[in-house]
């Protein structure tokens, strides 16, 4: 949308059309309905409090994102998930790829959704986030930048990590393997030949 | 190998953020390259799996309902073109005649805008069955717990021999920048504490310590060594202006 549609476009026009995708991003960070919709209704609210305070031209869905991400990080659940992250620190920069077995192949051939959603469910919240903005939301590198406010170069590394973990979680489940947590899962994928 | 360098770049060029040039030769090299096409395969993949798997929350149309309702834009009325140019002709007037007093309304407008942000935040902190995330009425707990959350320290005041009591705080945000709120209990009413830099005020925006009224609620603010300081809650003036004293000569 340019600039000069903003201008004239009410905050009704502008939020409505992302309501549906504002939720299950919010279900997907609180894995509960019941705080997935007290969160989209508190975005919503604080958006069209603070919509005259957004500059028009800019990106509006980067700026809802934002505000939703803000509230849930400010929340209890949203607290709890950051202190259980893990104590990495990002890297600027892609990460060195893993070897792969590929779990992909074998999970279009069972079009097992419930797997890749539980090992979705499983990835801590950084991973968890950059990956839905980017493959489920199809955000560009730029604008995920702008949502969590981190560099691009901490996207692509999150997004890297993420992936890794993702396939890595998604094998372990199909093969029948115990998930021992995360870490241990990062672990071994850095440790694959 | 000769592949490595591609298949670093692998995930960047499926997610199609390479510049055009390197594009091109990427999609060069894949369609030569059987091991690269088959990790571009493979990745596609996934990617495609996450985002049909990543489709999975559906909202309730009773709740979509509500926030629409909520959200929904008053109707705008249309005017002649006759009415219009009279209309903008006393808008002129007005505007010229009284742009001291303009100014004067948007910066008030602008306190409105940041009052009513922070009154929902008070009130639904409050409706929540977890209001704080530090629960102690000790602030030696409460203000170490903010440490590494906000970008800022403050200071919070000796509460014995006072009717007031801390319950306890947690991180919000105004604006995008995170600041302390911190819930205050004065006979069985809560009053909320709200500490941001200043910055997320307007800049032009010259904050004195004020009393004020926002939808019946008492509101007090003052600004301190870079700090703004909000106080909110149903009680009277005189507990507002009473606890933020007790805050004041805690050095806020």
């Amino acid at each position: 949308m340019s600039a000069a549609e903003c201008q004239t476009a009410s905050f009704e026009e502008l939020a409505v059309p992302l309501f549906d995708q504002l939720y299950n991003f919010a279900h997907w960070l609180t894995q509960d309905r019941s705080e997935a919709e007290d969160l989209v209704q508190e975005t919503y609210f604080k958006a069209l409090r603070g919509f005259s305070s957004f500059q028009m031209g800019t990106n509006f869905r980067a700026w809802m994102y934002r505000i939703l991400r803000n509230t849930f990080l400010s929340s209890r659940t949203g607290l709890k998930q950051t202190r259980t992250e893990s104590l990495e620190l990002d890297q600027d920069g892609v990460e060195l790829p893993v070897e792969r077995k590929t779990p992909e192949a074998i999970l279009i051939k069972h079009s097992n959704w419930e797997v890749i959603q539980t090992a979705i469910e499983e990835l801590p919240l950084h991973s968890r986030e950059v990956l839905l903005l980017c493959d489920l939301e199809e955000m560009s590198y730029r604008e995920i930048s702008q949502t969590l406010s981190i560099p691009v170069g901490t996207v692509m590394s999150r997004l890297s990590r993420a992936r890794n973990a993702l396939a890595e979680l998604v094998l372990r489940k199909l093969e029948g393997g115990t998930v021992n947590g995360l870490r241990d899962l990062e672990n071994a994928a850095r440790h694959l030949p | 190998m000769v592949c490595e360098t591609w298949k670093t770049q692998l995930d960047i060029y499926l997610d199609g953020e390479l510049p055009s040039e390197q594009m091109h030769a990427f999609d060069a090299h894949v369609r030569g390259c059987a091991s690269c096409a088959a990790d571009a395969l493979v990745r596609v993949q996934l990617k495609r799996c996450v985002q049909s798997a990543g489709r999975r929350f559906v909202p309730r149309a009773e709740f979509r309902g509500e926030v629409y309702r909520a959200i929904k834009a008053k109707p705008i009325r249309r005017m002649s073109l006759n009415w219009t140019i009279a209309a903008a002709a006393v808008a002129l007037i007005f505007l010229i005649g009284l742009g001291v007093v303009f100014r004067e309304h948007d910066r008030s407008g602008q306190d409105r805008a940041v009052y009513g942000e922070l009154t929902d935040l008070h009130v639904t902190t409050l409706a929540s069955l977890s209001p704080v995330d530090v629960f102690s009425s000790d602030r030696h707990t409460v203000k170490p717990w903010f440490q590494g959350r906000i970008p800022f320290t403050f200071d919070l005041p000796e509460l014995q021999n006072s009717e007031f009591s801390l319950l306890g705080g947690r991180v919000t945000y105004l604006g995008q920048t995170p600041g302390a709120h911190l819930i205050y209990m004065v006979r069985k009413h809560e009053i909320s504490v709200f500490i941001f830099p200043e910055r997320v005020l307007p800049a032009d925006r010259e904050e004195r310590s004020k009393l004020v009224k926002e939808l019946s609620f008492n509101v007090e603010t003052w600004s301190h060594a870079g700090l703004w300081y909000c106080l909110i809650g149903d009680v009277s003036a005189t507990d507002i202006d009473n606890l933020a004293e007790l805050l004041k000569g805690a050095g806020a």
